[in-house]
């Protein structure tokens, strides 16, 4: 029963690191820029769709280093072309163009690799379970963890130390005064966006790695994701990774227990949190509200 | 009469002439009464949403569960409680109707992207328990094993379950109450509050209106509006489908509003009637129809984002 229920909270806690990733991309773009990025899943799956096409050349190594920053550099070019334009707009037109962009990933996707699944080759060495008792621990999965604390770590100090992380906290706060003290918003927004957009190619690769890939992978990750923000509050980075975590372990738990109930138990956790919080954990009152 | 008033006069007669007929005039342009009634239950649910989306400005976008809920209400009553079609719809209404009611309260503490954020989910609750209490309701598979039964209006029968023409004009008889229902409210002393929260959210609440309120009222109207179009919709097919819950199929209603003008009354309607037959046709093709569905979400919202009334009226103005 131990060995159960710790396996079930690992798995929640890996499953968590995934929302996190895919979480702080969509809150970091939602809180500067108003934007609700439902292509964000799609982005995942652009992500690990490169990392399968390019590893063949460039390796398992060179796919997670490359995958990710050409996925930025789409999303660059999307962000440019496509949702530049709606700024100002009503968040309406956004979410629907990021909708019909989530339309098109997919269908896409399935068009250039095929509607079945792909496999993607992890090294052998991290494939192998550490110990025979805790079988459900892989090298993978320790690695997946390591990674996704270290891309967080980096986002953390991108955003504490560094000239662009200091102006997308101050452009979240206030970004007409960002504006009128001369930054270049756009720019700001754009290099924003491509952070996020980074998050989620990393979290395809890894999930690659993990589960294969598959036309559909982004949009089960998706509404999870929103959850952790709500659950965490809109406007606050720490607070969207304790959330993501929270509900991975919650449905972890819950899986032990009422399995049906698993995808159900982040719902009534969000629930629960609006009627008592409605800022969320770590919102702060009068943001977005 | 002002010209105005009389011009207003003419396009409603015209609307309805249009939908009269639809049966007479469907079959010689290739279409089918079938796709008629499914633009118009599509329509009304367009029009549902947009009674919230449109005119008291609030994004909801997961309007798809009430419409799913609504058509699940219907299915389970014809199929475990009475064999009585207003019975079903009845309660397909009051299904959604209630649960959209209740979780409003929840949902109206917030407002803008956080609404929004906060309906998709909420939707999608209603989504997982029709997918995974398949004792009930059939999950992946859909609901099944129910039809529509034929009417007895005690000198008259109706016979709605095959003459596809017969109900059709049950459909529009239901559609014709709902808005007839929306357009009553929308000229009501509430209607035009919703209207200047809409335009004003600030000055309203200094005016003293209680916004929460109001905009709870208008969400769980829009609810119970939505259950109708989802009952029929489930009458339609003979069938309930959890995917109707999805919010994908909330960005769909969305879009039929955006594309036929949120700012007036009939728009939603036109936008259900382009994207249903859009759809018909493009599934009919192409295997890729949902590439082309988000080019067209892309399209209308980078050139159209006033719907196609809101351009002819702007070029017109």
């Amino acid at each position: 029963m131990t060995l159960l229920l710790l396996f079930n909270i690992t798995n929640g806690l890996i499953v968590g690191a995934f929302y996190v990733l895919m979480a702080l991309g969509l809150s970091l773009i939602l809180n500067l820029s108003n934007v609700i990025n439902f292509a964000h899943g799609g982005f995942l799956v652009i992500g690990g769709y490169i990392a399968y096409a390019i590893s063949p050349y460039v390796g398992f190594w060179g796919a997670l280093l490359l995958a990710p920053p050409l996925t930025a550099i789409i999303g660059l070019a999307v962000e440019r072309v496509l949702i530049r334009p709606l700024y100002g707009r009503d968040p309406l037109y956004s979410l629907l163009l990021t909708f019909g962009l989530a339309f098109m990933i997919e269908d896409g996707t399935r068009f250039i690799f095929g509607p079945q699944g792909k496999p993607f080759a992890i090294p052998p060495f991290l494939a192998q379970p550490l110990s025979n008792d805790l079988f459900f621990i892989t090298g993978y999965r320790l690695f997946m963890v390591a990674v996704v604390v270290i891309a967080i770590a980096l986002l953390f100090l991108l955003l504490r130390y560094t000239r662009l992380g200091i102006r997308i906290r101050a452009g979240t706060l206030d970004l007409e005064t960002v504006a009128a003290l001369g930054i270049n918003v756009r720019m700001l927004r754009s290099l924003n966006f491509a952070v996020g957009i980074f998050l989620a190619g990393l979290a395809g690769v890894l999930a690659a790695g993990q589960l294969g890939l598959e036309p559909t992978m982004g949009t089960g990750l998706l509404m999870p994701s929103f959850i952790a923000i709500i659950v965490g509050g809109i406007g606050s980075l720490p607070g969207t990774l304790v959330g993501g975590l929270l509900i991975g372990v919650a449905s972890g738990i819950t899986a032990v227990f009422f399995p049906a109930a698993s995808e159900a138990v982040i719902y009534v956790m969000m629930a629960i949190i609006l009627l008592a919080r409605p800022r969320g954990l770590f919102g702060e009152e009068g943001m977005l509200s | 009469m002002t010209a105005e008033q009389s011009r207003k006069l003419i396009v409603l007669v015209a609307i309805w002439a249009v939908l009269l007929f639809a049966p007479y005039w469907m079959a010689p342009l290739g279409g089918y009464t079938a796709l008629a009634t499914r633009v118009l239950v599509l329509g009304l649910a367009a029009m549902s949403l947009n009674f919230l989306l449109g005119f008291t400005g609030v994004l909801s976008f997961g309007h798809a569960a009430y419409f799913g809920l609504g058509a699940y209400g219907a299915g389970l009553s014809l199929k475990y409680l009475a064999l009585s079609t207003p019975l079903a719809v009845l309660c397909g209404i009051l299904l959604a109707g209630l649960c959209g009611a209740i979780l409003g309260l929840l949902i109206v503490r917030r407002r803008g992207v956080y609404f929004a954020m906060v309906t998709i989910a909420f939707g999608q609750v209603f989504y997982y328990i029709a997918f995974q209490w398949s004792s009930l309701t059939g999950g992946d598979d859909g609901l099944r094993g129910f039809a529509r039964q034929p009417i007895d209006l005690g000198f008259l029968k109706l016979d709605i379950l095959t003459n596809a023409n017969v109900f059709y004009y049950f459909v529009l008889f239901c559609f014709a109450l709902a808005v007839g229902a929306m357009g009553f409210i929308l000229r009501s002393p509430f209607g035009r509050t919703m209207i200047a929260i809409r335009e004003n959210e600030r000055r309203a609440r200094f005016l003293g209106i209680p916004i929460e309120r109001h905009i709870w009222i208008a969400f769980s109207l829009s609810c119970f509006f939505m259950g109708c179009a989802g009952a029929l919709y489930a009458l339609v097919n003979n069938f309930a489908d959890p995917r109707g819950l999805h919010y994908s199929q909330s960005g769909d209603f969305v879009m039929m509003a955006v594309m036929g003008g949120m700012r007036s009354f009939w728009g939603p309607l036109l936008g259900a009637a382009i994207f249903v037959v859009l759809q018909d046709y493009l599934s009919s093709v192409t295997v890729n129809w949902m590439s082309f569905v988000g080019l067209l979400f892309i399209l209308v919202v980078l050139f159209f984002p006033r719907g196609l009334l809101g351009f002819f009226q702007r070029s017109k103005a």
